[in-house]
């Protein structure tokens, strides 16, 4: 059995009085590609913001090779350095440019000298098809590539595990297919990812596990063949029914 | 001796002023830029500190602590912003040598009143700056694993004082034509030299006109110059596209739209 990296138990979060996750539990081993898939609102992304500590966990636990990240005196940072995050909105800086992006946190966060941040930035720069883009600035790139500079940043950072905020969400289906290549090599170099998405084909695809949410809950999970081909609970049923047909 | 015509009288002045004239509109821009610059930097500090966040599970102590400053600067902005400079001037350089003992030089005293008083509107101008930047921003810093702290002064400052340059460059000017208030507490700057001439000629209309003149120069200088800067910080519309191996000193670099010029002339040879 593959190391557990991360293990979600009990986890809950509310806004106020509303109740956005309840009672989440699941594991993520090494080289797992973890797909969440269920309707908008059903709490993926809050999961995963809470994953990522971008939400604080109302209660509950995340255990980080064992250790609990959701305790205030977890030290945040030092945690997301090693769990990386591409978001919808790609949320590249806007100051810097795409080189710039992908060395500020070897350099700044992890302290290792700039000629090796620009060696290693240069290297997923090339593994994502962004290496020509280096002067360029965030403004001037399409959806497509920014979300592929984003990608390049998280992983110079050389992160245990990547977690995808619905990637491909604000791009056109043209872009979506150069976004889900970089991420489907990556799942095949055995990167752990957690990809919460609506793109159900790449979930089939490219998945270990498939976990489908809905109002908040964790309704069915397991492997993707078991979850698209022979869903039991009724709510996986009209989903994946309703998506066939739309 | 005074000529009888208006142009003839301002070159008189101009003949026998200039000299002044010219000192008096130094030393209101030199006080303006000192000002404006200390201002920012006041500006800045407060701005800085009254958008660090307060969550709850944070330590106690530093949290009381914070509130504490919060509600100082707070303060000083309020008071600052909402008394005239010119009652301030007064109050500062005279009261506190009257009822506190503090006696601070004149040039001292002018610098401190404007730059206190740029401080309070600039403390506000970057708190907005800062506010107006996408939080999108500070969950990319964030998710890479910065502290609030790197987040500030590598993202968030450098795209907040952006975007603030133009009000920074508002209040230099506004500073330029404030001096004129510092002439109560005998500051002989450019409004106190026109005066003296007016005064001592009977001719307002005259210095005035020349003091219109030399205040809109120096502002309008001042807005063009800060134009400039703010195209500098922009940078380039164009980028560079690496055309081969990028950590090779030696290869090529060509500018970006040239790109389509090329596949564009392939595409009519091919024709």
């Amino acid at each position: 059995m593959r190391d557990v990296i991360l293990e979600v138990q009990h986890l809950s979060k509310s806004f106020g009085k509303n109740s956005v996750l309840r009672d989440i539990d699941f594991t993520v081993r090494l080289g797992d590609v973890t797909s969440i898939i269920g309707a908008s609102g059903s709490g993926k992304s809050t999961l995963l913001r809470c994953i990522n500590l971008l939400e604080e966990p109302t209660s509950g636990k995340i255990l980080f090779h064992g250790q609990n990240i959701a305790d205030h005196g977890s030290d945040a940072s030092s945690y997301r350095a090693k769990v990386g995050m591409v978001f919808q909105s790609f949320n590249l800086f806007n100051n810097m440019t795409v080189l710039q992006n992908c060395m500020i946190g070897i350099t700044k966060v992890l302290k290792h000298p700039k000629s090796e941040a620009k060696e290693r930035a240069m290297h997923y720069l090339e593994k994502v098809g962004m290496a020509p883009y280096i002067n360029a600035k965030p403004r001037q790139l399409s959806g497509g590539q920014k979300q592929r500079v984003a990608i390049a940043r998280a992983l110079a950072m050389e992160p245990e595990m990547l977690l995808f905020d619905e990637p491909t969400s604000a791009l056109d289906p043209q872009m979506v297919g150069e976004v889900l290549a970089v991420m489907r090599t990556l799942a095949q170099e055995g990167l752990t990812m957690i990809v919460v998405t609506h793109e159900m084909a790449f979930a089939k695809e490219v998945s270990t596990n498939v976990v489908f949410m809905s109002n908040g809950v964790i309704c069915e999970s397991g492997e993707p063949s078991a979850i698209f081909d022979t869903p039991s609970d009724p709510k996986t049923q009209e989903f994946l029914f309703r998506f066939r047909n739309n | 001796m005074l000529p009888s015509d208006f142009i003839g009288r301002i070159f008189f002045i101009l003949d026998i002023y200039g000299i002044s004239l010219l000192r008096g509109a130094g030393i209101t821009i030199v006080i303006a830029l000192i000002s404006t610059f200390l201002g920012c930097v006041i500006g800045l500090i407060v701005g800085i500190i009254q958008t660090i966040p307060t969550y709850a599970g944070q330590n106690p102590v530093k949290r009381f602590f914070l509130g504490v400053v919060k509600f100082i600067l707070n303060a000083y902005i309020e008071i600052f912003r909402g008394t005239p400079m010119m009652v301030q001037a007064m109050f500062i350089y005279y009261g506190l040598a009257k009822v506190f003992g503090i006696f601070m030089d004149m040039w001292s005293a002018a610098i401190f009143i404007v730059s206190i008083n740029t401080g309070a509107y600039m403390a506000e101008t970057v708190r907005g700056g800062i506010l107006s930047i996408d939080p999108g921003q500070t969950e990319g810093a964030k998710s890479i694993g910065m502290t609030h702290y790197q987040t500030m002064l590598y993202i968030i400052l450098p795209q907040a004082i952006r975007n603030i340059m133009p009000q920074i460059g508002n209040n230099l000017i506004i500073n330029i034509k404030d001096t004129c208030v510092l002439s109560v507490i005998s500051i002989v700057e450019l409004f106190y030299v026109a005066r003296g001439i007016a005064g001592t000629y009977y001719t307002y209309f005259e210095a005035f006109t020349i003091a219109m003149v030399i205040y809109f120069i120096l502002t309008f200088i001042c807005s063009r110059i800060l134009r400039w800067i703010e195209r500098k910080m922009d940078g380039p519309d164009n980028y560079d596209l690496a055309t081969s191996d990028t950590l090779m000193h030696t290869s090529g670099m060509y500018t970006h739209p040239k790109v389509y010029g090329k596949k564009l002339g392939e595409e009519e040879r091919r024709d």
